[in-house]
């Protein structure tokens, strides 16, 4: 009679697991660190570890298909002439033609402009076609002050100053020359073919007190009509939304480390910032400790993909969300139709993120004409507005069935958490329990 | 000539009432008094108007002109002219830092000194320094000339691109990729016409110039050492 073998299954190390060691054998091989796009990608509290309580006995819900459950959000309605109104509470977040191709921000604007929501410019200047694409477009002034000038500023319906993103807080960014066409090159007043730094310091301005008098200035220039927003990453979000109210901002724009970029090194992508959930409770109790919360609007961003993240993210406080990674993929980034070419570039659909080397198969983050020709900006539009409209309906039925007549008035009552972590992080109770880390007791 | 009190408007009436001047008007000379040292005053200018400012001024002074000649009789704060698009702002003091940052074209004179960073990341605008300028000037400088009469402070021209640096003085010292270059016929005929144009008395022979050694403009990692 033989005895069976013993098998005992290869183990992967928990710390060295598989893509720390192929990271290591790359660094080894390459002497260069990794450099890509997208945000973070390992596994942070998120809004997944929320969940809605829902009506009950002492909550009455709205009917749903029937009654009524706005959307609209006005931002801007401390100091500009002009506030903007947009039908929903989902924004396009900044990206910019350079890293995007001239198709995918005309995409974009038709999207954004179908659905009744915003743009965003980037690195690089306002083009013609996302102004004339975009019923509502927010002008950033960034750093490098690429393409920055005084008529394109009035032609903005709004304007960013951007301190800093979640995926890279501090980090400025670069351009690498391969996408560096003779346009791209002459809206950035540098030659073809380099790597394009983008600054991580504003050139003109040191801290909350001179940011106060560039804001000024912004105003200055343009009548006191146009919004001013103040987007940073996500790193000391009570301090940061409070300086940037103290410096005169109309809106904070808050970005977790899950926001994407265009390229950055992994290491700051994964290791530097905060997740959007554990950044939102703070920037709210900033604006309600200076008496500016729904007076300052409160924009996030950062790993939104669904409805519920939507909701969620306006139940702890925000006034609207921003998207970028999300609104990337309407577009049709990633999509599994070009899985054929993802692997001949070394990814497949879905992970793909070398968005820095220009040659995406989708024909969004690249500047090959060819490439560029593959996204009909028309029917990416259409993806984008569909998908946005799904994201509202889908704030709608949660903000109903917490009986909720607009989105705003959800609230954190409305949320518990699956994870002490996250109980803590969003400062709701851990579910079943009445017990909210650091504040109560049971 | 117009001569507005700012002891007496409001900054917000003088910069509407500037900036909504018609291309073509009569009213082409404007004095600004009393002005203490006010912010943003005289910005996003675009028409061919003088502003004649007495007194000294504070941040972002002449901030994204286009077209406008704005004179400042006494010292500027930080951001001089920032973003100048065309035109020329002109300083008979000093100027406090970043003077000139990120802009795109037109001139600007400052008479006097300039902190640090002058003409940080500019990107066609030719500044002229009749005096010193501080550390960090031209730093990321894109397009465009610097001339410096005086000295330059530490790391001058640090990570430049295609921005020409002229100085007269001594360099503390020059940043990443910043070198010095033969002056050419060329160059010192360009340099004598900018000269000129600021009304800058100097001897063009007596300047060196600098510019990028394009080593950096493509990351290496053999370049690390060099950030």
């Amino acid at each position: 009679m033989s005895s069976t073998p013993f098998y005992t299954p290869p183990r992967w190390s928990a710390t060295f697991d598989p893509h720390s060691v192929a990271e290591i054998h790359r660094a080894a091989q390459t002497g260069i660190y990794d450099i890509r796009g997208a945000g973070a990608k390992r596994k942070v509290p998120h809004f997944d570890d929320l969940l809605f309580l829902g009506a009950s006995i002492s909550r009455y819900p709205l009917e749903g298909y029937r009654e009524k459950c706005g959307t609209d959000v006005v931002l801007g309605t401390r100091f500009a002439k002009k506030p903007i109104h947009l039908k929903i509470p989902v924004t396009i977040a900044g990206m910019s033609f350079g890293s995007l191709s001239g198709n995918a921000k005309d995409a974009l604007g038709r999207g954004a402009s179908q659905m009744g929501t915003s743009t965003t410019t980037g690195d690089g200047g306002m083009t013609p076609e996302e102004r004339k694409s975009s019923k509502t477009l927010v002008y950033q002034l960034l750093p490098s002050r690429y393409g920055m000038n005084p008529n394109d500023l009035r032609k903005a319906d709004a304007i960013e100053v951007v301190v800093g993103q979640g995926a890279k807080p501090g980090g400025g960014g670069m351009l690498l020359g391969q996408k560096i066409t003779e346009r791209v090159a002459k809206m950035r007043t540098l030659p073809v073919g380099i790597d394009q730094r983008s600054a991580c310091r504003h050139p003109d301005w040191t801290g909350p007190d001179d940011l106060t008098i560039k804001i000024q200035e912004l105003r200055e220039i343009t009548d006191w009509e146009k919004p001013i927003y103040v987007k940073v990453g996500a790193t000391r979000p009570y301090f940061d939304t409070a300086l940037a109210v103290k410096s005169g901002a109309d809106v904070v724009v808050l970005d977790g480390m899950q926001g994407g970029t265009a390229a950055t090194q992994d290491v700051f992508i994964e290791h530097v910032g905060l997740p959007i959930l554990a950044a939102i409770r703070p920037a709210v109790q900033a604006l309600q400790d200076l008496d500016m919360h729904r007076k300052v609007q409160l924009i996030v961003s950062g790993g939104i993909r669904n409805g519920a993240d939507v909701a969620k993210a306006l139940a702890l406080g925000a006034d609207a969300v921003s998207i970028g990674t999300a609104a990337l993929i309407a577009l049709g980034d990633n999509d599994p139709h070009w899985e054929e070419e993802y692997k001949k570039l070394g990814s497949t659909a879905g992970c793909y993120d070398d968005w820095h080397e220009g040659r995406d198969p989708a024909g969004i983050t690249t500047q090959d004409p060819e490439l560029a020709k593959r996204l009909d900006p028309v029917k990416a539009g259409k993806r984008l507005a569909n998908y946005l409209a799904v994201l509202t309906m889908e704030t709608q039925i949660i903000a109903r069935a917490c009986g909720k007549s607009h989105v705003h008035n959800l609230e954190p009552d409305d949320l518990v958490a699956l994870t002490v972590e996250a109980a803590a992080m969003a400062g709701v109770p851990l579910a079943g329990t009445n017990w909210i880390p650091g504040k109560s007791g049971m | 000539m117009n001569v507005i009190d700012l002891a007496k408007t409001p900054l917000r009436e003088v910069n509407s009432r500037l900036q909504k001047l018609p291309k073509d008007t009569n009213e082409r000379l404007w004095k600004l008094v009393n002005v203490h040292g006010e912010h943003a005053c005289a910005v996003g200018l675009s028409q061919p108007i003088e502003v004649q400012i007495d007194g000294h001024i504070g941040y972002y002074c002449g901030g994204m002109n286009q077209e406008a000649t704005i004179v400042v009789n006494g010292q500027c704060g930080v951001g001089l002219a920032e973003n100048i698009m065309s035109g020329e702002v002109r300083v008979k003091g000093n100027a406090s830092a970043a003077a000139g940052a990120t802009g795109q074209g037109g001139l600007i004179v400052i008479e006097g000194d300039a902190g640090t960073r002058c003409g940080i990341s500019m990107k066609g605008v030719d500044i002229v320094v009749g005096g010193s300028v501080g550390a960090m000037s031209a730093f990321m400088a894109q397009a465009g000339s610097l001339a410096v009469c005086g000295d330059a402070g530490a790391n001058l021209g640090d990570s430049l691109y295609e921005a020409r640096l002229y100085v007269q003085g001594k360099v503390e010292s020059l940043g990443a990729d910043c070198v010095e270059k033969t002056m050419t016929p060329h160059h010192l005929a360009k340099l004598e016409r900018l000269l000129k144009r600021a009304g800058i008395n100097a001897d063009p022979n007596k300047f060196k110039r600098y510019g990028s050694a394009r080593k950096l403009y493509n990351f290496h990692v053999d370049n690390v050492d060099a950030y």
